[in-house]
């Protein structure tokens, strides 16, 4: 725990108020910055994480020692280049790495909140982070950008702000949760709260932990964020260091393996509860619903530029709900542009190394930054 | 730059609101974009041309025109261009109206089948034409319904659908396409340039 209280924050002073009615104020936000914010302030790059992300999308995490979840995307010369870009990247509220979450200290008990911790929306997360900008005194970000989750929180900084940001690049993602990732979420806060050691989201304060639950709850995730192509072309049937099936219920093929693997080792960086938390406040989001069933005016009036992405193997965030955000934005002439990229690595690709994906994001953005800030001259 | 491109971009006035239909690896957004309007953008199919697009800085959309026009409002645009790509459509017909819909002029340009070189080709080889503008086989082209100049004009009479400009294009001679000259316009054209009305 005193690792994670070393970790850089921001204390927001002002009050916010949540969806849910409660108001917080004076709490803290993890963040990290990467790259340097330039005389005009006009570099800022905000990048939203995805659910199980964190402040660390380059380099070493200090807490758990992995390299960075968007190493591939972020760093000197790169998709999101930080010679070029200032991009702060912050712990979303709900969170366990460093910002105010279910895992903080409830000052009214000096204990964990827990389940006392208040249900936050994708709308609150944008809300909370938009303070950081008043932090580092920007006026007009030029790009926010991300994946998955980060890329409903693209939506909806846009739609809360709609002149704060030059360009905004959601990818991988959706308007409005569906029933089936909604279902999918379900079953994994099932398998949290089954495990007895969950202890109605007491287990800190109690000393206990439900990794079971969580680790089961990763590992049915873990599925949907790959393809049935991929996981056939890298596992197929293997069996897992044996020559032949062993008639019980050892993990005997090699996804087994792996799926438990994952699992294992998410438990060691995850909180449950965060884990609970988040993924409601995914299943809450609907901007579509927050704007009368009228998507296209969740971004009248802005002047953002977007680039939307999506992946051909992606079953999780398919391009046909991709595409709903395009032609929302198409109904109001707003400038958007809209590709998707050919993967066999499923709702991940956003995170992994897929050339073309990289060189779009890498173009656009610096095609995007010539043209506003240096063709003006 | 290919002189249809040039003759497209001198019909278009400053500052419009430009969709390309089919635009390609951009080319021609690129021009009109760097000389004309910056208010342009594109609906292409291909994936290679829509990263080229993005390489060039060009607001793209991954689309298929078929399908995809009807997300765009009425009127939304002063132009709509549609380069060589209508006899390629399987419903040619719709995909007019739809252009015609969504912008308050179309330029559609079309490979003349009517061309001196390609009735030569079928009159005496007897074989389906294979020429520079059209330099697919048989078997392997995606035109679905060619068309010549005369072909046309006629469809859009028959539709009134006003054409406000008709230009011939033969190598690197320009000429206009009127009623009095269509029958010869339609035999050494070997690219029709029409912009249109509703």
């Amino acid at each position: 725990m005193n690792k994670i209280d070393n970790l850089k924050k921001y204390i927001v002073k002002d009050k916010l108020k949540l969806d849910c009615g409660k108001e917080i104020s004076n709490f803290p936000l993890a963040y990290e910055t990467f790259g340097e914010l330039n005389e005009d302030k006009n570099n800022g790059i905000l990048i939203f994480h995805a659910l199980t992300g964190d402040q660390f999308p380059y380099g070493i995490n200090p807490i758990t020692n992995k390299e960075g979840w968007w190493n591939y995307a972020l760093g000197p010369n790169k998709a999101i280049d930080t010679n070029k870009f200032f991009v702060i990247s912050a712990n979303v509220i709900g969170g366990c790495m460093g910002s105010f979450g279910p895992s903080s200290i409830d000052p009214s008990t000096n204990k964990p909140y827990g389940s006392n911790f208040p249900v936050i929306t994708i709308n609150d997360m944008v809300n909370a982070q938009n303070f950081l900008l008043d932090y580092f005194k920007i006026k007009k970000l030029f790009a926010v950008i991300g994946g998955s989750m980060g890329g409903m929180q693209v939506l909806q900084f846009v739609s809360n702000f709609p002149n704060k940001a030059e360009v905004a690049v959601p990818i991988a993602c959706t308007a409005s949760h569906s029933a089936q990732n909604i279902a999918l979420n379900e079953l994994g806060r099932q398998a949290i709260m089954a495990d007895n050691e969950w202890d109605k989201g007491k287990y800190l304060e109690n000393g206990k932990s439900p990794s079971k639950g969580l680790a089961v709850a990763r590992m049915a995730a873990h599925i949907t964020y790959l393809s049935k192509k991929g996981l056939q072309e890298k596992f197929g049937r293997k069996l897992q260091e044996r020559d032949a099936l062993k008639f019980g219920f050892d993990a005997d093929f090699q996804i087994e393996s792996y799926l438990r693997y994952q699992g294992s080792v998410f438990v060691d960086r995850f909180d449950a509860n965060s884990y609970l938390y988040i993924t409601r406040a995914m299943d809450y989001f609907d901007l579509t619903n927050q704007f009368n069933g009228n998507l296209s005016d969740a971004f009248k009036g802005s002047k953002t530029k977007f680039f939307i992405i999506s992946f051909t193997s992606d079953w999780l965030y398919p391009t046909s709900e991709n595409r709903e955000i395009v032609i929302a934005l198409n109904a109001i002439g707003a400038d958007v542009g809209f590709i998707e990229i050919t993967s066999d690595k499923g709702h991940d690709s956003f995170l992994l190394d897929v050339p073309d994906f990289l060189n779009s994001v890498k173009n656009f953005l610096n095609n995007s930054y010539k043209n506003i800030h240096e063709a003006r001259v | 730059m290919k002189q249809e491109f040039k003759i497209i971009s001198s019909l278009i006035n400053e500052n419009s609101k430009i969709l390309d239909v089919g635009c390609g690896n951009g080319e021609l957004m690129k021009y009109i974009l760097e000389n004309i309007s910056s208010n342009i953008r594109g609906l292409e199919i291909s994936k290679k041309n829509v990263q080229e697009c993005i390489e060039k800085g060009l607001t793209v959309i991954e689309g298929n025109a078929e399908l995809d026009l009807g997300q765009f409002p009425d009127k939304s645009f002063n132009y709509v261009i549609l380069s060589q790509t209508l006899q390629a459509f399987l419903n040619p017909e719709k995909v007019l109206y739809e252009l015609l819909r969504v912008g308050k002029k179309a330029i559609v340009t079309i490979p003349n089948f009517g061309h001196w070189k390609v009735r030569v080709d079928l009159l005496f080889k007897g074989t389906m034409p294979v020429t520079e503008n059209l330099p697919n086989e048989w078997y392997n082209t995606p035109n679905l319904h060619m068309c010549t100049i005369k072909d046309f004009v006629t469809f859009c009479n028959q539709r009134e659908l006003t054409l406000t400009k008709s230009i011939s294009l033969s190598g690197k001679k320009v000429s206009y396409i009127k009623k009095s000259n269509l029958n010869y316009k339609n035999l050494t054209s070997e690219l029709g340039i029409f912009e249109i009305e509703k």
